[in-house]
């Protein structure tokens, strides 16, 4: 067990270090630099230059990207450009609101999409058939389109706000309770907007899991034995289907990232995302790299969610180091 | 409902290749008074309740500067069909053009914008997948023929790159190149990205196929006559695969779609006088416009299309 944790943290650090790396290398031989903005407003050649010495932009990307790592195993991991802030402390505050999000999303879906899956994939009528119509709109809705839809909505009714994360007028006198509802109030649209389709394929996983799990001869069994329909299917059907969805959540963990971004981008909400884009834009080189570390870390957090899921939930698993399918 | 997503995707293919002959209007004229005008519905029962030919009311601008529009009930004009090599138009412009989905902020008719960047957009996706596809069958034909240390490392690459998020990846490369470009480098350059970035999922499937009919009767009766290692895998295997290829095509078509108008939203894809889904949604990035003026997301409606139709049509979980 400790060396299989070992192996994992092992491979999560490399991972980190490398999406890292190539993150600041891609910055550091794209065309231009953070200075390249002001061209044209006004500065003049020389103070351009003086000021590209001065942040050491004018060393050869590999002298750069080799600093940058005498630094970061240091855990420094320099200073924002564009900002004038530590990058650590800065992406750290911009990762904690992308967390917010994405787990507030992940929270939703799964509460929505795991138990209508059971549903539409237990029995057949009605209401399985309309669970079922709406998941296949709502997964069709890309979080680019369902976060415009409820921009919209949120526009034209007034029901919650259409952006950002805090009111323009949150005065420091309120108490914490106010501004946590202020926040929870910004967070229903860009968290709907990426649970809509995530709830749909978890609902379309789990309706098919839980389809294939009641053909096995231990449902059959507790059927028999006359246990009745209802608690064969929360009791008995229930875990073992969980195990696709748990399969995916490495996947899904991915997946709410990609597509947390334009969720971040269409609804204002300072996530990690935003900073990510606008430090790409602005080639703030170690902001793009501590944002892609942290991203890194988002991933490995993921697939280690995805294995402790399938353990808690197939006890087959445990031990098992080959858990990850 | 396979068919239903298959007629889905074939209804938009043909309103973008047929785009000049579904409007007289051209994606980017901007008619004078014409900014946030709203949309103008074939009508066919007249103000009096009466069923009569198809016609629109022409809608005049009543007040500049608060952007409010008229319809005026008292000029029906009636919509002529098939004539000048259009489908349908009005007959008669002197009341101003019809717009069946409103403009947009510069007076642009939103339905041709919409046809023709249907074009641009579907085209790039097309690109991008058919790269995706030949990186994905050479990688994964390889990897399953060869085996081995070699079949392990494209394997783990492929791997590498699924894990990471997507949009993340082809975000940092577009940006990692000249922002500002003329339409035809980007693109070249989004599709090219796209495609770096959609090829491992393809690459999987066809070596899990390849490897798995490799040790069948009839590959191993090709080998025992003498096929080569390429006879062996483009003639007998790689056929194989042409299921699992069709249903990847059309997942990553869609995924592409989304892609380019993520990228475009965002500006980093086309340059404004190009037209894209992309391109079009970014002016619904001013939500107090796109609040008055909600046709702004048909594109979103285009997007929400297309990937149903492909949803209907490739289920994702039955191609994995």
């Amino acid at each position: 067990m400790l060396r299989y944790l070992a192996t994992r943290l092992a491979f999560s650090l490399l991972l980190v270090a490398a999406v890292s790396s190539a993150a600041l290398l891609l910055t550091l031989v794209a065309p231009g630099d953070i200075t390249s903005e002001q061209v044209g407003s006004g500065a003049s050649a020389q103070s351009l230059e003086a000021e590209r010495v001065r942040l050491g932009l004018d060393r050869s990307p590999l002298e750069q990207y080799g600093a940058w790592l005498a630094r970061a195993v240091r855990l420094d991991f320099g200073t924002s450009l564009m900002y004038g802030r530590p990058v650590a402390g800065l992406v750290a505050e911009r990762a904690r609101n992308t967390l917010l999000l994405a787990l507030a999303a992940l929270a939703a879906a799964l509460l929505a999409g795991v138990p209508l899956g059971v549903v539409s994939g237990s029995r057949r009528g009605l209401v399985p058939s309309a669970i079922r119509a709406i998941s296949l709109a709502a997964v069709s809705m890309p979080t680019l389109v369902s976060s415009l839809v409820l921009v919209l909505v949120a526009a034209r009714t007034g029901w919650f706000p259409t952006g950002g994360m805090t009111s323009a007028d949150a005065a420091d006198a309120r108490g914490w309770l106010e501004a946590a509802a202020d926040v929870a109030r910004h967070l229903i649209l860009p968290a709907l907007a990426i649970a809509l389709p995530l709830a749909a394929t978890i609902e379309r996983l789990q309706s098919q899991a839980t389809a294939e799990t009641m053909g096995e001869r231990f449902v059959a069994a507790a059927a028999a034995r006359g246990v009745p329909p209802r608690r064969v299917l929360w009791r008995h059907v229930l875990r073992p289907s969980l195990r696709p969805v748990a399969a995916v959540f490495g996947v899904i963990f991915g997946n709410l990232l990609s597509g947390s971004f334009i969720v971040e981008v269409v609804t204002s909400w300072p996530g990690l995302g935003r900073l990510m884009f606008d430090a790409l834009r602005s080639r703030d080189l170690y902001l793009v790299a501590g944002c892609a570390a942290a991203g890194g870390v988002f991933l490995a957090l993921g697939a280690l969610l995805s294995d402790a899921a399938l353990a808690a939930i197939d006890p087959r698993l445990r031990g098992r180091e080959e858990a990850r399918s | 409902m396979r068919r239903a997503g298959v007629a889905i995707v074939a209804a938009v293919v043909l309103v973008a290749l047929l785009a000049p002959a579904l409007t007289p209007n051209t994606p980017d004229f901007r008619f004078p008074d014409r900014a946030y005008a709203p949309p103008m519905p074939l009508r066919v029962v007249g103000a009096d309740g009466r069923w009569r030919t198809p016609f629109v009311y022409p809608v005049r601008l009543a007040d500049r500067l608060e952007r409010r529009y008229e319809e005026d009930r008292s000029n029906p004009v009636t919509v002529t069909w098939f004539s000048r090599g259009v489908v349908a138009q009005v007959g008669d412009e002197r009341l101003g053009p019809w717009l069946p989905l409103g403009g947009d902020g510069s007076g642009r008719d939103v339905f041709a914008r919409l046809v023709y960047g249907a074009r641009l957009s579907l085209a790039v996706a097309l690109a991008a997948t058919l790269g995706a596809l030949l990186i994905g069958t050479l990688v994964g034909g390889a990897a399953g023929a060869a085996g081995g240390v070699a079949d392990e490392a494209l394997m783990r690459l492929s791997d590498f790159v699924i894990v990471l998020p997507a949009m993340y990846v082809v975000l940092s490369l577009r940006a990692a190149l000249p922002l500002v470009l003329p339409p035809a480098q980007v693109f070249a350059l989004v599709a090219g990205i796209l495609a770096l970035v959609g090829w491992p999922i393809v690459a999987r499937g066809v070596r899990a196929i390849v490897a798995g009919e490799r040790e069948r009767d009839y590959a191993q009766a090709a080998i025992a006559l003498g096929a080569g290692r390429a006879r062996l895998l483009l003639r007998h295997l790689l056929p194989a695969a042409r299921g699992f290829l069709a249903a990847q095509a059309a997942l990553l078509a869609a995924a592409f779609i989304l892609a380019e108008a993520t990228l475009s939203y965002v500006g980093l894809g086309f340059p404004d006088p190009s037209v894209s889904w992309g391109v079009m949604l970014q002016e619904a990035a001013n939500v107090s416009a796109m609040a008055d003026a909600p046709w702004m997301l048909a594109p979103a409606a285009g997007i929400f299309l297309l990937v149903l139709g492909v949803n209907l049509a490739a289920p994702p979980s039955a191609s994995r």
